[in-house]
């Protein structure tokens, strides 16, 4: 099994994260994980879905995908060829004993503390997966609190858009 | 008591005039009306001859309008008959069907139909009313969310947010429905939307920016294909419900008779090749005749038009046709190596599909004569036709009733069928010849679907014969719509195979569960609970019983002769017919069973 990265140009319309997420649901696949907004273009929005999926079967789901109406256009985006980003929030234990040694790992990782309580803190970082991964690991020890995480997003490398393709040229 | 004839229902529109005010349709300087009224205007505009329906609360605004309009509306018994009866209508008839029902249960009791449409691709367009806007998400009166319950089931759906787009929405549901592969689209309407004044203009642009299917195929991949027809040795062409719908049955014939190769159409294909053409092989499956399955299971070279192979077709998937290379081509790419790795990959309308192939094959090919290959598939159609077993114990053969009617009624007739043994039987020996001639539930394999979608059939096709092959069982799930038909002027003849039990599951009883026949009895024979021809009687029908086989032929007769009302006829039949053949669900072909305990003798060693 393998992960891939689908960008998904969908019409910003109600109903369209429903059809899309049932769709994976209902062919049996699992969404790793999930991010929608929308794009320069008000009316359509881009949604980014990381799917665990050997090749055959991420064709047939794209090609699912493809059937829905409301689907605009699919890219794959390559690790190699594109950026891909996740925002986490993390609010971890410093009193006043480790709260240097938390903000040098936060600084080592180029995160920001958004905000301070007597004994903890909140940081925000933005980066790959296996970046945030490494964070995590190394403020585990101090006591994570609490944490969210944003699905990815992800953009290719380049001067090429995605979204000024033939298939939106009608939107 | 007065029955309507044909003749009587004046209202019934004639499709030359539908069609020629269809096209004089336009509105260009906007009239004031409700949503409700933009509703019908839309429908008119869009050619609606029928509408199937039950009022109620949440839909009511559009029945005002709809009591002048030019649309004929039916007032079926049930919601799920006006669902089967569109998609009987769209079947025999190849326009969109259209039924109509309100919120809540009204909407849910479509549920049924549209997935059976889902499923074997019929295009049908449901609207269903929902309470006001406000209400929406607050558990109101005859509230249900059928928008969220039929996305799995529907090609697209609409929640319809204003009146004013209504006419752009109405029409973007009928192309939805009848482009690309047809399917249903449902179209729910909020009450307060109905009432709501608006204007109304025709024609609207659609806006459809996602959806772009391909009906030309790629030359490239038609090329392959016609290199791979060239070399094949035991090639078969594998035809599926694609064909009829794609109206491609001619170029099917052609390029048939042009490459000599064997065909077998499957469930959803019958009639889309001629039973009685020299080159048909029949139905493959796991009730399918031994040489079209034999043909699949020892191919080199599959030509898929419009199929999909679907389980009961292929058997256990890993050791179906194991030495066929696949072409496969369908409208729908995501069908293209859904279960099957396709060879030869073709997106189109099988349409072009089956014209281009002519051409190409055409062009570079001699026709080759397969001698090998139909030297073996004719000593198999020889030695394993299709044929029952006269019962021992002096009850009637089903499988001869059926014969019977398919020979008397004739090949110009349409044929609905219900679900279980009766169904393979009409599809093994009636002779289907045209296309648009069989109807049945395939994909989903709906229960009840042949009574309300023969009125459909009916209704669409006044001047054809449409008989219904049911079962007991199936029956007593959709009689009500029989009060339609009585009432509307829809005769109908309604064949009830009456076994007794739900015969196919028994089937299965006796098979693998031995003999133990948990519920399966209904006490239509043992108690004649309930009594058909008292039931067709009170229903407005002519109800007749057949329970010999001397009397076979003379009551077909008798039915054939009535055309002012709806027939139903109970021939009363044996329990113990068994259909044959078999392939056990979930085995590979190559266990496919002749008889009960009867393996055909294949010679292997001539390939």
């Amino acid at each position: 099994m393998n992960r891939h990265t689908l960008s998904v140009l969908v019409e910003n319309k109600p109903s369209v994260l429903a059809r899309v997420s049932g769709l994976f649901s209902r062919r049996g696949f699992n969404i790793d994980s999930l991010a929608v907004g929308e794009t320069e273009n008000p009316d359509v929005s881009r949604i980014t879905i990381v799917v665990n999926a050997d090749s055959s079967p991420l064709e047939q789901v794209t090609k699912q995908l493809n059937k829905l109406v409301n689907v605009l256009k699919i890219v794959e985006l390559d690790p190699q060829q594109s950026v891909q980003r996740e925002l986490l929030l993390v609010k971890v234990r410093a009193d006043r004993a480790q709260r240097s040694q938390v903000l040098e790992t936060v600084e080592l990782f180029r995160a920001r503390v958004i905000d301070v309580a007597p004994d903890t803190l909140t940081i925000e970082a933005t980066g790959n997966p296996d970046k945030l991964d490494a964070l995590l690991r190394d403020l585990e020890p101090y006591g994570i609190k609490e944490m969210v995480q944003s699905g990815l997003v992800a953009i290719g490398r380049g001067s090429r858009s995605i979204t000024t393709g033939p298939a939106l040229r009608a939107a | 008591m007065t029955r309507p004839t044909p003749e009587t229902l004046a209202h019934r529109a004639n499709p030359a005039t539908v069609a020629a005010a269809a096209s004089a349709s336009a509105v260009a300087s906007p009239v004031p009306t409700s949503g409700a009224g933009s509703l019908v205007r839309s429908l008119e505009a869009l050619g609606v001859e029928v509408a199937f329906g039950i009022p109620g609360g949440a839909i009511l605004p559009a029945y005002d309008p709809l009591y002048d309009s030019k649309v004929r509306h039916i007032l079926v018994r049930h919601e799920q008959g006006a669902g089967h009866a569109a998609t009987g209508y769209a079947q025999a008839t190849g326009k969109v069907g259209v039924c109509i029902a309100t919120s809540g249960p009204g909407a849910t009791n479509l549920v049924t139909p549209i997935a059976d449409a889902y499923m074997d691709s019929v295009p049908i367009v449901a609207i269903t009313g929902q309470v006001a806007r406000p209400a929406i998400g607050t558990d109101a009166f005859q509230e249900a969310d059928i928008q969220g319950i039929t996305l799995p089931i529907t090609k697209h759906n609409f929640l319809v947010q204003t009146a004013e787009e209504i006419p752009r929405i109405l029409s973007e549901a009928f192309h939805l429905a009848s482009t690309g592969r047809p399917g249903p689209v449902l179209v729910d309407i909020p009450k307060d939307v109905l009432q709501a004044q608006t204007t109304f203009t025709w024609p609207p642009a659609l806006d459809l920016p996602g959806y772009r299917p391909t009906l030309h195929p790629h030359g490239k991949q038609i090329r392959e294909a016609a290199r791979l027809i060239a070399a094949a040795k035991r090639p078969v062409l594998y035809v599926g419900g694609g064909v009829l719908k794609a109206g491609a049955t001619d170029g099917l014939r052609k390029l048939a008779e042009l490459t000599g190769i064997p065909v077998v159409t499957t469930l959803m294909a019958l009639g889309a090749f001629p039973d009685s053409h020299p080159q048909h092989l029949g139905m493959p499956g796991m009730h399918g005749s031994v040489p079209a399955v034999y043909a699949l299971q020892k191919s080199d070279l599959l030509i898929t038009l419009g199929a999909r192979f679907d389980d009961r077709v292929t058997g256990k998937l890993d050791s179906f046709a194991p030495d066929a290379k696949v072409v496969h081509a369908d409208i729908d790419p995501a069908e293209i190596g859904k279960n099957r790795h396709a060879d030869v990959p073709i997106v189109g309308d099988a349409r072009h599909v089956i014209d281009e192939l002519i051409a190409a094959v055409g062009a570079g090919n001699e026709k080759n004569s397969y001698e090998a290959w139909w030297a073996t598939l004719n000593d198999l159609r020889e030695r394993y036709p299709l044929g029952y077993e006269e019962p021992t114990d002096g009850t009637l053969a089903p499988q001869y009733v059926i014969e019977r009617i398919g020979e008397l009624v004739g090949p110009d007739a349409i044929y609905v069928a219900g679900v279980g043994q009766h169904q393979m039987w009409a599809s093994q020996f009636i002779k289907y010849e045209k296309p648009a001639t069989w109807l049945n539930s395939g994909g989903a394999g709906t229960m009840g679907y042949a009574v309300p979608a023969a009125m459909g059939a009916k209704v669409g096709k006044p001047d054809t014969p449409v008989w219904a092959i049911d079962g007991d069982g199936c029956f007593q799930m959709t009689n009500q719509e029989l009060a339609t038909c009585a009432l509307e002027g829809i005769p109908v003849k309604i064949a009830v195979i009456n076994n007794g039990n739900l015969g196919m599951v028994r089937q299965w009883q006796t098979l693998f569960y031995d003999g133990r026949y948990s519920n399966t009895e209904l006490g239509t024979h043992k108690h004649r609970i309930p009594d058909f021809v008292k039931l067709a009687e009170a229903l407005g029908c002519i109800g007749l019983r057949c329970e010999s086989k001397d009397d076979v032929d003379k009551i077909i007769k008798q039915a054939m002769e009535i055309n002012d009302a709806p027939v139903v006829i109970d021939f009363t039949v044996g329990k113990d017919a068994m259909v044959w053949p078999m392939v056990p669900a979930g085995t590979s072909n190559d266990e496919i069973l002749f008889a009960r305990d009867v393996r055909p003798a294949f010679e292997e060693d001539d390939l």
